[in-house]
């Protein structure tokens, strides 16, 4: 199915499952410890062995040797790799380091060995006894703040009218820096991978996002053809963008299967979450803003600086101000520098979560110099085109009902409008708000439904759920086509033999997997007709009957001879970004109190209005909207990376140095979705919503300590120690 | 981890014999903090000594009027003690301010004063660790290095590391006594204030223990009254080791005592201080901190300490 013009009237604007509070399909499995996640597939293959990483302990050099005498003669030891016994292995364009073979190290805890045991604790003992003897790189440069004083100037990503000339000439300005640390996806589930070969074809088990991604990787870094390797994630503990891309979990399992001829797991150590795989990157921003006298917006800046090993981009920070807000004159500039700490790549939000960090504290500030309320300020900067391109449209953008529709449910009117003004007690409260903004991209997505002659579906899509609800999604969506209930179909995922997806990340994963099962159960419907010799539209599909104009027949009698499988995929056209941008809009709301006198901070609740086109379960879109807000709590309050400024790595790799928030710090979470739709989006008119939530919570947090204490903090996480400048001397 | 051997302790005065009969032997109870340090192989023992079928899991009253705590009384079990809870209220507050409900359905009266520090240059064996390693140096000291979370006073060029329980900071403000067993099967008592050492120039040594000697009992005198409180501050709200905890007990003429968590390698308690408390939380932290030597990262501790006094003065 092609998706070339916008949906005109779908079955979705009448609809019976999609769109209705549906609980998880899959959630008696996982409550139940019945899901299989890729540590635990006991039952795939006979004959496991565990194999345990050993990473690097310097930032970057040159490895001179590995011991592994004594390694190999340890108890249960069946075989070690080294790096050294490969060249430096081939990678995926979407991996900017290598990861695996060679004897050269970019950064702390990159994989240089994984030792094969009978048990876990024999390999991870074993691995302990290896030695390894570097050529340490000196005198490198891991201080980004450094970076930042000496930077030079660089092409901008965008230019828009005469940014200079306006931003001098604008009756108010606001000129601010703000700082991000990097983050950590921290998923409960570190990335494991079980592998095995048969020949020369390799199967592994493993815990990924992208199905189609991670198999085209390994064939590059493995040298395999596609066909030879089938990749299996049906269940996955969190990725946050983690697992979108192949890591060094399935690489080393690979070639430990391989040289030990036998299934080989292997799991990354926590410490290798944050060290070995994937992080967001640290930033450090410049914004700029002009306006007229009544607040129009007529400039806007936005410079930013990342880390990333060479390549790479790092966490390009500034993407939503290209198109967030209104204004003439527009630059938008990124500095990627190199450094050689861990990778920077994608996270949750790539991008917007870092940037709006920023731009949101600075919408707040610039409010207050126009002496607005920063809710007005925004709605009046609202557009409905492309700033930087007047003739592209947003496709559906609701911005100021969300702004409205939220201060209205918050009770905004009654916030505190001088800083550090309302006190309860011992506390100080106060109120913020922030802006979401975050492009909903698509991409081709296939699956394959085969009606069985009980009257079930089952759903093959290569697809992945990574906590957020695909399963259930994709069985409304089924089940609304074909006029069955969810318990009627079976929904299978992650397995690189299903037609390829989508797969999950930048939110795209819903719009686009469900339109591509509502493609592949059309295609089973035009079948259907075909046997009754009837068109398509002429058949009604409900109560688990085909209609037409004679008696209705049970949907299941089409398959009685043989199983009826229709295939498809959801190709999007170019119509969707030509002439539109499709994006996600929210606005969030805080309340909270700081202690007078010891700055902690405690939220009292929070609010989020989500604009993301039609919501398909008002469940699961609930959970990843929560679930978002409660990663920008984070962000805004505990988590950063914490790097060693002279070793070049990050020192707090475990979850208790890596704080992440607890239930007490969350409190009372309200979500609000617009009731929306988005012809433009999809043909069930839909978005994505997994990544909004988290978009702008840590500065509406921010904002709020500043209402509450009158401490504008632009260097996060909002620490107690940082509200001190603000709070009452003892 | 390392091979290690194991066995059943008997009795008190046996534990204490075999500990001494063996190299690199350790004393096992909850394991929440030990057998962690295991798998990394920050510890790495020997020979094992389980002493959890000892008894000495009972409260009971000494002759004093004060409470004999055994040593391997659960966290969760001493927090819940109804004479704990009305007469030494600041233990409760301490106890449940650390862990989780789950270690601390585990973890044991001993235990917590012996766990070692969260110092994250201790957990990563790549680093140079003077505890770990004597003489290897300390990372944490380092130009660039993560010291946040790290110790302000009665650290040394050797360590800044803290010691991270919070239980310990109860039981100094309270001042309590540990009692031990000998491996010569003779007993002595060691008051709370000298039993975590300083790290001068040997961080590796953290008590006063004597090789093989065992601790079987934590004894509080008889009960001090006044107001009794603990907080404890942090980055998120549960769950996690203390920027830096305050135990404080204040009589109604304003006199009372004052121990702090989190900013030393050991509950921090000077009598000078206590003694400033009628003049308020700046003039008791002026004379408890006075030598303290923060780093640039973790010198706000000072003034959290005094602000966190300060409110707890405020809130009685």
């Amino acid at each position: 199915m092609k998706f070339t013009s916008p949906a005109t009237e779908t079955i979705f604007d009448t609809s019976t499952v999609v769109g209705k509070a549906t609980h998880r399909v899959d959630g008696p499995l996982k409550v139940s410890g019945r899901a299989p996640y890729a540590y635990e597939r006991h039952d795939v293959i006979d004959g496991q062995l565990v194999a345990y990483p050993l990473g690097a302990t310097i930032a970057k050099g040159r490895i001179l040797s590995i011991d592994t005498q004594h390694a190999k003669a340890a108890p249960g030891v069946h075989t070690i790799i080294t790096t050294l016994e490969y060249d430096e292995l081939p990678k995926d364009e979407r991996n900017v380091a290598s990861l695996f073979g060679g004897d050269k190290v970019v950064h702390y805890h990159q994989a240089i060995a994984a030792v094969v045991a009978d048990s876990f604790e024999q390999a991870r003992a074993a691995a302990n006894l290896i030695t390894v003897k570097y050529d340490i790189e000196q005198d490198l440069d891991f201080d980004l703040e450094r970076q930042w004083q000496q930077r030079g100037t660089v092409e901008p990503v965008s230019a828009t009218g005469d940014f200079a000339q306006a931003f001098q000439s604008a009756a108010k300005t606001l000129d601010r820096e703000y700082r991000t640390p990097g983050h950590s996806h921290a998923m409960m589930e570190p990335h494991s991978t079980l592998a095995h070969w048969d020949g020369d074809a390799l199967t592994i088990w493993t815990s990924n996002q992208m199905i189609a991604w991670n198999r085209e990787a390994l064939a590059v870094t493995l040298g395999l053809e596609e066909d030879n390797i089938r990749v299996d994630s049906p269940y996955i503990g969190g990725g946050f963008g983690s697992k979108l891309f192949l890591r060094s979990d399935a690489v080393l399992a690979a070639l430990a299967s391989k040289a030990s001829g036998r299934p080989v797991k292997l799991a990354l150590p926590r410490p290798f979450v944050m060290n070995n795989t994937t992080h967001r990157g640290e930033t450090i921003q410049r914004i700029r803003i002009g306006t007229d006298a009544q607040g129009h917006i007529t400039a806007i800046a936005h410079t930013a600086m990342s880390p990333t090993q060479p390549g790479g981009q790092g966490e390009q920070a500034t993407d939503q101000t290209r198109q967030f807000y209104a204004g003439a004159n527009r630059l938008i500039e990124h500095h990627p520098v190199e450094m050689f700490l861990p990778e920077s790549n994608a996270m949750r939000a790539p991008g917007e979560a870092s940037g709006l960090m920023a731009l949101e504290i600075a919408m707040d500030e610039m409010a207050e110099v126009l002496d607005m309320d920063p809710v007005a300020f925004r709605a009046l900067n609202d557009t409905q085109v492309d700033p930087e391109n007047p003739k592209r449209t947003f496709s559906d953008r609701n911005f100021t009902r969300c702004l409205s529709e939220g201060a209205r449910a918050f009770g905004w009117h009654d916030r505190p409008q001088t800083p550090a003004s309302r006190r309860d007690g011992n506390w100080l409260i106060g109120m913020g708000m922030a802006g979401a903004y975050r492009g909903s991209p698509v991409l081709t997505s296939g699956a394959r439904v085969r009606l069985q002659a009980n009257g079930t579906v089952i759903v093959e899509t290569d697809m992945t759920d990574i906590g957020t609800g695909s399963y259930t999604i994709i069985a409304q969506t089924a089940a609304e086509v074909m006029g069955l209930p969810v318990s009627a179909i079976d929904v299978r995922l992650g397995d690189s033999n299903f037609p390829r997806s989508a797969g999950s990340g930048g939110q795209f994963g819903a719009p686009s997997s469900t339109a591509g099962v509502y493609a592949a159960c059309v295609k089973l419907r035009e079948m259907i007709a075909q046997k009754l010799q009837m068109p398509e539209a002429e058949l009604s599909f409900s109560d688990g009957a085909v209609h037409s104009a004679g008696e209705p027949q049970l949907i299941g009698t089409f398959a009685t001879d043989a199983e009826l499988v229709a295939e498809d995929k959801i190709e999007f056209g170019k119509f969707r970004s030509d002439d539109h941008i499709v994006s996600t809009f929210g606005a969030h709301f805080v309340e909270l109190r700081v202690h007078a006198l010891t700055g902690e901070i405690r939220l009292n609740r929070m609010l989020a209005v989500c604009d993301s086109g039609r919501i398909l379960n008002p469940i699961t879109a609930r959970s990843q909207v929560i679930g978002g807000m409660v990663m920008g709590v984070g962000a805004a309050m505990m988590e950063e990376m914490a790097v060693d400024r002279t070793q070049g790595f990050f020192a707090n790799h475990d979850l208790a140095g890596y704080e992440v928030p607890v239930h007490m710090d969350i409190p009372s979470q309200e979500v609000i979705f617009l009731d929306t739709l988005d012809p433009v989006a999809t043909p069930m008119k839909a978005k994505g919503i997994g990544e909004l939530g988290l978009c702008g919570v840590a500065a509406a947090v921010a904002n709020a300590a500043y209402n509450a204490t009158g401490v504008r903090l632009r260097d996060y996480p909002v620490t107690l120690e940082k509200l001190f400048p603000g709070l009452p001397k003892v | 981890m390392k091979t290690f051997t194991y066995e059943k302790a008997r009795d008190p005065a046996q534990a204490a014999a075999l500990a001494a009969s063996h190299k690199d032997a350790k004393f096992i109870a909850g394991g929440t903090n030990l057998l962690d340090l295991m798998k990394i192989e920050v510890e790495t023992p020997a020979h094992l000594i389980d002493v959890n079928g000892l008894g000495l899991d009972t409260i009971t009253p000494t002759q004093d009027g004060g409470l004999r705590i055994g040593a391997l009384v659960r966290n969760t079990d001493l927090a819940a003690d109804a004479q704990v809870r009305r007469d030494y209220p600041v233990l409760t507050r301490a106890l449940v301010a650390g862990a989780s409900g789950q270690l601390r359905n585990k973890a044991t009266t001993a235990g917590n004063l012996l766990q070692r520090t969260r110092c994250p240059y201790f957990y990563d064996t790549a680093q140079a660790c003077n505890k770990r390693t004597p003489g290897a140096g300390c990372a944490a000291q380092t130009p660039g290095a993560v010291s946040r979370q790290l110790g302000v006073i009665g650290t040394s060029a050797a360590c800044i590391a803290t010691h991270p329980s919070d239980m310990a900071v109860g039981l100094r403000v309270l001042d309590a006594v540990v009692e031990t067993i000998l491996p010569d099967g003779s007993r002595r008592e060691i008051p709370i204030e000298t039993f975590h050492k300083l790290p001068g120039q040997t961080p590796h040594i953290e008590n006063a223990l004597q090789p093989g000697e065992f601790i079987t009992a934590v004894s509080l005198p008889a009960p001090v009254g006044g107001a009794q409180s603990y907080r404890k501050l942090r980055d998120r709200a549960s769950y996690a080791f203390a920027l830096i905890s305050v135990a404080l007990i204040r009589h109604p003429d304003g006199s009372g005592r004052v121990a702090l968590g989190g900013v030393a390698p050991k509950p921090w308690r000077l009598q000078a201080a206590d003694d400033q408390l009628p003049n308020g939380a700046s003039a008791v932290m002026a004379t408890l901190l006075e030598h303290a030597n923060p780093t640039a990262a973790n010198a706000f501790k000072i003034e959290l300490a005094e602000r966190t006094l300060a409110a707890m003065l405020a809130e009685e």
